[in-house]
């Protein structure tokens, strides 16, 4: 397919080989490939990260915080508030669980806007993985906590009888459909969004090499790709919010029910 | 699209249990108790502070009653002193002038004696004299003289 693609478009630039997993280690784990790959070395990368910015940045412990300490003190309040504002004080015992989805999220999504990285967050099964246990998990303290009962949370009160079996249907199906949008919605936004730089920057370098006019017309794909790069930014650390949030929401549900 | 290649999905999904699994438990057991401890004593801290700096606003607020206590008080009490010192050399002052008035009005009143008798004795003198002359005149110009008869012109003249 990259072959093709390579032919075809004349560029030399295939948007989706940024995406190519490598193995960087072998591991065999009695039959099942366990290597550590590129994308294990940004996971690792994503962690080490924000180990470094709440362990060691935190390691003065000074009344007044300095620079990096603030980062880690405003990560903190800013998922504490989060966590108190859409769950409460139940939703308290998870924050450590809210606070590390959303630094690795927030950490995968901005280390693959560093040139030449990759991005951890771009793969469904990494995206699906986080999303299925989250549904799992919360599912799960739903039905602990609320036994048989959990079960009304499909069928909303105050409901006309005629209307419930349908509405039951939709409530089901929108509830199991929760992990899927939530993990679609992350990696769809990362993969489109550095597909979408590829594609340009390779318009770049198309127009460079086809020379006489055309190099000045280089210029606009690259305007366009200082914009879409910052937009990226945002985008990188609003998927992250939106993930931990929607987390929160679902841990309210099954929470506090409707 | 390599995220749809099956055979790169169990290395992820090991990876991402195993850094995940760890960077949870370091954030829960290192990280975020850390940060919460690091963020609760500068709260309680800063609470601290505040509730020190209002005992000393207190404290101030004391202070400057008591000082303006005070100044009110010596104030008053400047003025008494000043008052009571007024009143005394008033006294003093009238007094004094009570004194030398009455002295200055015997003196007077001894001066107008004197000149008194002294007037009554000179009147006297002048009747004496006036007898003595009207006397000596009428010896003059008749040769002869009648004292008593020049008494009586001369007190019949002089009332």
């Amino acid at each position: 397919m990259s072959a093709a693609d390579q032919e075809g478009g004349g560029l030399g630039i295939d948007p989706m080989h940024q995406f190519e997993i490598k193995s960087l280690i072998s591991i065999n784990l009695g039959g099942v490939d366990a290597s550590f790959t590129n994308s294990a070395a940004w996971m690792v990368a994503a962690a080490g990260c924000i180990i470094a910015l709440t362990v060691f940045a935190m390691n003065g412990r000074a009344m007044v915080p300095g620079r990096w300490q603030s980062i880690a003190e405003l990560s903190y309040e800013f998922v504490a508030n989060m966590v108190r504002d859409n769950v409460g004080k139940a939703g308290q015992s998870y924050f450590p669980f809210i606070f590390t989805l959303f630094m690795f999220v927030l950490f995968s999504n901005m280390l693959g806007m560093l040139p030449y990285s990759f991005t951890t967050t771009s793969h469904i099964i990494v995206t699906f993985a986080l999303a299925l246990f989250i549904f799992l998990g919360v599912t799960l303290i739903g039905v602990v906590k609320h036994g048989f009962h959990f079960l009304s949370f499909f069928a909303p009160k105050g409901l006309p009888a005629v209307l419930l079996p349908l509405i039951v249907v939709i409530e089901v199906i929108s509830y199991l459909s929760r992990p899927i949008s939530l993990s679609v919605r992350l990696f769809a936004n990362m993969m489109a969004g550095h597909t979408m730089l590829k594609v340009f920057a390779g318009f770049i370098i198309g127009f460079l090499s086809a020379g006489g006019l055309y190099t000045g017309l280089a210029i606009a794909p690259m305007a366009f790709m200082v914009a879409i790069t910052s937009l990226e930014f945002l985008v990188a650390f609003l998927q992250a919010y939106v993930f931990a949030i929607l987390t929160c929401i679902y841990l309210n549900d099954a929470l506090h029910l409707h | 699209m390599p995220q749809l290649d099956f055979a790169t999905f169990a290395p992820q999904l090991i990876w991402l249990t195993l850094v995940f699994g760890v960077l949870y438990l370091v954030m829960a057991r290192v990280a975020l108790p850390r940060i919460a401890t690091v963020i609760e004593e500068r709260r309680d801290r800063i609470a601290d502070d505040l509730d020190t700096a209002a005992q000393l606003k207190r404290d101030t607020d004391d202070a400057i009653a008591s000082y303006e206590t005070a100044l009110a008080e010596a104030r008053t009490k400047a003025h008494s002193i000043a008052q009571a010192t007024r009143d005394r050399l008033t006294a003093e002052t009238d007094a004094h002038r009570a004194d030398l008035e009455g002295q200055l009005a015997a003196r007077i009143a001894d001066a107008e004696k004197r000149i008194d008798a002294m007037k009554t004795q000179a009147l006297t003198s002048v009747r004496d004299v006036a007898v003595d002359v009207a006397d000596a005149i009428t010896q003059q110009l008749l040769g002869d003289s009648d004292r008593a008869a020049a008494e009586r012109a001369v007190d019949g003249e002089l009332a």
